[in-house]
């Protein structure tokens, strides 16, 4: 019955119609909540069923907005990547409005905002569209700009504006690829689907890769387009630094990996560089986060951190040339976005709530909290470990996939080439993100307590709350990561067209595995 | 079945976790329970070639699994670590009696319990990988038991992170592997031909990394010592016995694996090039002494068992870089009882003394603590490699292997027997000979039975778990290795025991102070050779420079000249569009605005 509904539809519809309730002056918390667990309701739903049935076409809704161009409000899940990030996305959100600590009287616009960020998230993860694709990330975006210059903390107009920079500028470039893209396949549609099947000049391909690299990168904080990251996550809301830096940043990793078969050729050449901004990202960002001396600051920084790993993965697919060559790349990207999204929004909410107690994110004014609130320490320490690829937690199941496919392609008779090395020197990342991580539990938690941390209520049933929803996805998915991972293997009714490849010698072999294998 | 010796200790953190946090008794006698009932388990399950296993994380071409293997090397390990383990449950019992946390103590045993059973029943690579990483953070835990105190709240910090230094070369070691085998399952694990050496060596030696940390090895065997902040039962159970083991036992089972089942590992010699298993050996050989020579001048009970652990630890690695894992884990199973024995005895002693470690501050303790002495007389001769003792029969086994295949090393090996000898002797007279040297050492009494019965119960396998008829009833690993009379290593076992115990017994019986004190040598073993004051320094110093160049480079070249240029010129755009009060949002969609547009005009005239 469920698969017969526009569910992706309703998906969609259902915070905006909280955002609606909202702004005609309904209860914003209630709303955003109900709407918020619906969405999370359904997209768990869809996931089964998606993996299920096996349909890629499953709840998929088409409208033709315009047929000249032909622009189409097209919602669909083409494969498990849209599947996976629609449902951190809602579990962020969800987790987000729980955890929210909305200044008396501005009820409306913060939850309106959250909202609307999540509309843009779901949004954009659900479009076939191109067109819709891009509008819907660039719909989120505004609350978040917006929220951080009125309601941040700190430094908030610097750090707004540099945010809004840096993004416009990654959005225009990204655009300008984009409308090359579009361009040079000759196609007349925007949908994913009609422009996969169009194969696009090689010479081309390489300048559209670079813009690509670029904007998308700057979405993402790749070096040296990170330094809007760090200020404006320590100054947004809350809510806002979980859904940005747990959901909206993986659009840039999603649109790469999406738009990747396009310009599989084109990236090629631009390997090498990206090796070494990646390789930036995780050891002089790794670094940076080392400096930090508040909270909010290190956490800001290693999610930039992080991102570096992801894009490992996307390394090894370029230098793999295909999907099927390297079919490692796709789902061990898709597993470390989702438990970075959940990792990074917990601990954001978290350093929230120490400094609601405490009144400071200066680490070495802190110590001992651990004493007085073991709970919050317990939930601390778990998202912290979490975020240092623990195993047993979601991330660590996305590291060691990535690293996996950083060697995936390797024959021992050969040298180590560069994505192999990138790898090593990537996995050096892990000792920084231990260094940094339990140096701050040690300053924040352990020792003797002083003055601040003397005394401190523990979290409540209702502060837990939150917390608990996102650690125990940490952990379903750290303890078993086939949960997702499985959502890549179904038997694909109709071949997803991200899939289909430029041809390979190694494709009947490795399809031969996926038979055995099953 | 199998399932539930893995099952068994992490239902039982669980349930502490989730609702016995606050009744520390019944979560003491939960946890002890459980740790019982694994090593009935243990001893029940038959040992077994094929491993139980589900799919854990399948990719296409790849499927990761948890699996069970239940050969003879790892029946033979869990037989250690439940055994070890549940008389550590036992001696915690009264050890940690009136402990506040009591319940997140014994969570955290049954959370080790589980990593350390996760490693030893590993079938594979990867599967291997997360319970050991798992085991570290048992390790953290407990060593941060006490966290409110500084000094163990850094030497958790210290030991995890230092322990990450190895996992970084261990997963390059595994990727390596997987990628010249094509496998992660360890009974899949064959070399094919045309490998070269040279990578070979190094994929060997990054795998080898991972048994650096865990088994903390220098150089990074600094974490070790420290760790000592951590109740001494967990000094027993993880820091002595058996997860600073697990790197043996991994090498152990990399090495069976490659080997393919015969374990006469008499070709790993033409597999492997050279330079990589010396430098094993020798990493194990300079451990072994360094760590020998600074515990004889250590003043802390517990430093002094933490360097010998180190000390034999390199005995064990030493032999594995001889590629003789089996010898490695014979010494192993012998070290895990009396060294967890000498632990738990010093524990006894340091509750009796009211939580003082310094043995300069105990003495005459034999006639006030009889049966703590007494086992612990038995530990020290075992682990001095005394004739008839479990350590003499499986320090003899490394030095025969020593003296056989390399000179240098043997001769390492008799000097490091003879400085066990005396340190041991040292730490045994000035403890427990001579006078009380405080109030504490004055009041002292014996422990009460659920703490000396563990002790006795662990020296009865010290003292017969290395004869040949038990060891082999034990398992089928120690066959290869038949005990010879009146050899070279025996002879220079038997010096190497009279020299130190003589020694010691001239310099430390009956006397108050230490005559080698205000030596400078000895100075230099006392501060451990300087290592971890090197360490912080450079880690100052690395910490420093980096952030200078780091502020310099981002600050300046990135924030300002690069990306900061890009900005200026992007301001001075925007403030083209910048009247209104909500300037940033109004450019934005401003420009918003312009790429819709775009977007329309081009696709339609294109």
């Amino acid at each position: 019955m469920f698969d017969q509904l526009p569910f992706l539809l309703i998906l969609l519809a259902l915070p905006l119609v909280a955002l609606v309730g909202i702004i005609a002056g309904g209860p914003a918390k209630s709303l955003a909540l109900i709407a918020s667990l619906g969405s999370f309701g359904i997209a768990l739903i869809s996931a089964i069923v998606w993996q299920q049935q096996g349909d890629s076409s499953l709840g998929a809704f088409e409208y033709q907005v315009l047929s000249k161009p032909e622009i189409t409000l097209a919602l669909g899940l083409p494969d498990a990547m849209s599947v996976i990030l629609v449902l951190l996305t809602t579990i962020v959100t969800l987790a987000a409005i729980m955890a929210s600590r909305c200044p008396e009287g501005r009820e409306r616009l913060w939850f309106s905002s959250i909202l609307l960020i999540s509309v843009g998230a779901l949004g954009a993860f659900l479009s076939t569209d191109l067109f819709f694709f891009y509008a819907f990330h660039e719909l989120a975006l505004i609350p978040t700009f917006l929220m951080i210059g009125m309601l941040g903390k700190g430094d908030r107009k610097e750090a707004a504006w540099k945010i809004t920079l840096y993004l416009a500028f990654g959005s225009i470039v990204l655009l300008a690829g984009l409308l090359w893209l579009v361009g040079a396949s000759g196609s007349s549609s925007l949908l994913f689907s009609e422009l996969l099947a169009s194969p696009i000049d090689p010479a081309a391909q390489k300048g559209i890769a670079a813009l690509l690299l670029i904007g998308f990168g700057t979405l993402v904080s790749l070096f040296p387009f990170h330094s809007w990251a760090a200020p404006a996550y320590a100054s947004a809301p809350t809510p806002i630094a979980m859904l940005h830096a747990g959901v909206l940043k993986k659009f840039g990793l999603y649109g790469l990996f999406r738009l990747y078969p396009m310009v599989s050729e084109g990236l090629k050449p631009w390997l090498t560089l990206l090796i070494i901004l990646l390789l930036a990202n995780i050891l002089w960002v790794g670094f940076v986060t080392l400096n930090q001396k508040r909270l909010d600051g290190m956490l800001a920084n290693s999610s930039v951190m992080h991102m570096g790993y992801i894009f490992l993965a996307f390394a090894a697919l370029i230098a793999a040339e295909s999907t099927i060559a390297n079919p490692l790349a796709l789902p061990a990207a898709t597993l470390l976005m989702f438990g970075h999204g959940i990792s990074i929004a917990l601990l954001f909410a978290l350093s929230d709530q120490i400094e609601g107690k405490t009144g400071t994110l200066t680490m070495a004014n802190l110590g001992g909290l651990g004493k007085s609130t073991p709970a919050l320490c317990f939930l601390f320490g778990l998202a912290g470990m979490a975020s240092i690829g623990l195993p047993g937690l979601a991330n660590f199941a996305g590291e060691a996939a990535v690293f996996l496919s950083g060697f995936k392609n390797w024959t021992y008779t050969e040298p180590l080439g560069p994505v192999q090395i990138a790898t090593i020197i990537a996995i050096f990342g892990v000792v920084i993100s231990a260094i940094y991580m339990l140096r701050a539990i040690r300053q924040i938690f352990q020792g003797s307590p002083v003055s601040i941390t003397e005394n401190v209520a523990d979290l409540t049933l209702k502060e837990k709350a939150p917390a608990l929803l996102l650690s125990l996805a940490l952990l379903a998915v750290g303890i078993y990561p086939n949960l997702l991972l499985q959502l890549f293997q179904r038997q694909t009714v109709q071949p997803s067209p991200v899939l289909v490849e430029s041809a390979s010698p190694a494709t009947s072999e490795t399809a031969l595995l996926i038979n055995e294998s099953r | 079945m199998p399932w539930l010796i893995l099952l068994l200790p992490l239902a039982s953190a669980a349930l502490i976790h989730l609702g016995l946090k606050r009744n520390g008794t019944l979560a003491a006698w939960l946890a002890t329970a459980s740790a019982l009932a694994t090593l009935v388990l243990t001893y029940l399950t038959p040992s077994s070639a094929d491993p139980v296993k589900f799919s854990w994380a399948t990719f296409e071409g790849l499927d990761i699994t948890i699996g069970l293997i239940r050969d003879e090397l790892a029946m033979n390990m869990m037989l250690i670590v439940t055994g070890v383990g549940t008389l550590v449950h036992l001696f915690s019992l009264g050890y940690m009696k009136d402990d506040e946390a009591k319940g997140r103590y014994f969570c955290g045993l049954s959370l080790f319990m589980f990593s350390m059973t996760g490693i030893v029943l590993a079938d594979n690579f990867i599967m291997m990988f997360i319970f050991w990483e798992l085991v570290g953070l048992s390790s953290y835990l407990l060593i941060g038991h006490w966290f409110t105190k500084e000094s163990a709240a850094d030497a958790a910090k210290k030991a995890f992170c230092v322990n990450r230094i190895g996992d970084w070369g261990f997963m390059v070691g595994i990727l390596m592997v997987w990628a010249m085998t094509g496998a992660l399952s360890f009974s899949q694990m064959a070399l094919p031909e045309g490998v070269p050496a040279i990578m070979l060596g190094v994929a060997l030696l990054c795998v080898f990394c991972g048994a650096v940390g865990k088994s903390a090895q220098a150089p990074l065997h600094v974490w070790l010592p420290d760790a000592m902040e951590g109740p001494t039962p967990v000094s027993a159970l993880i820091h002595a016995a058996t997860m600073v083991a697990a790197g043996v036992y991994m090498m152990a089972r990399f090495f069976f694996s490659i080997d393919g089942g015969e374990h006469a590992f008499s070709h790993l010699a033409e597999l492997f090039p050279a330079f990589s298993f010396q430098t094993i050996a020798w990493v194990g050989g300079v451990t072994s002494l360094l760590a020998a020579l600074m515990a004889t001048q250590q003043n802390d009970i517990k430093k002094v068992l933490a360097y010998s652990t180190l000390s034999q630890l390199g005995y064990m690695v030493l032999a594995v870089g001889l590629l003789k894992p089996d010898v490695a884990m014979f010494h192993l199973y012998t070290h895990a009882w009396f060294k967890a024995l000498l632990f738990l005895g010093s524990g006894a002693v340091i509750y009796a003394c009211h939580h003082e470690q310094d043995i300069w501050k105990m003495g005459g303790l034999f006639k006030k603590m009889p049966i703590t002495a007494i086992t612990f007389a038995l530990g020290t001769l075992a682990l001095a490699g005394f004739p008839l003792t479990a350590g003499f029969f499986s320090k003899e086994q490394i030095l025969d292997v020593a003296f056989k295949q390399d000179k240098a090393l043997f001769a390492l090996v008799v000097v490091v027997a003879f400085l066990t000898t005396f340190y041991m002797g040292r730490l045994f007279f000035i403890t427990f000979f001579g006078k009380p040297r405080t109030d504490h050492a004055e009041k002292a009494k014996e422990v009460g039975p659920l703490m000396w019965l563990p002790l006795a119960l662990l020296a009865i396998p010290s003292i017969l778990a290395g004869y040949p008829f038990v060891a082999e009833a034990i398992s089928p690993l120690y066959h290869h290795h038949p005990f010879k009379l009146f050899s070279a290593a025996f002879l220079a076992s038997i010096l190497a025991f009279a020299g130190g115990i003589a020694l010691a017994f001239v310099l430390y019986f009956n006397k108050d102070e230490d005559a080698l004190a205000n030596q400078p040598v000895a100075k230099l073993f006392a501060n451990k050779f300087y290592v971890d004051e090197f360490y912080a320094w450079f880690v100052k110093w690395f910490i420093n420079f980096k952030a200078s160049i780091i502020a310099f480079l981002d600050d300046f070249i990135i924030g300002g000249l690069l990306v900061g240029g890009f900005s200026r010129i992007t301001a001075t755009l925007g403030a083209l569009f910048n009247r209104a009060q909500s300037g940033s949002l109004q450019t934005y969609s401003y420009l918003m605005a312009v790429g819709i547009v775009a977007v329309i005009f081009i696709t339609v005239f294109m």
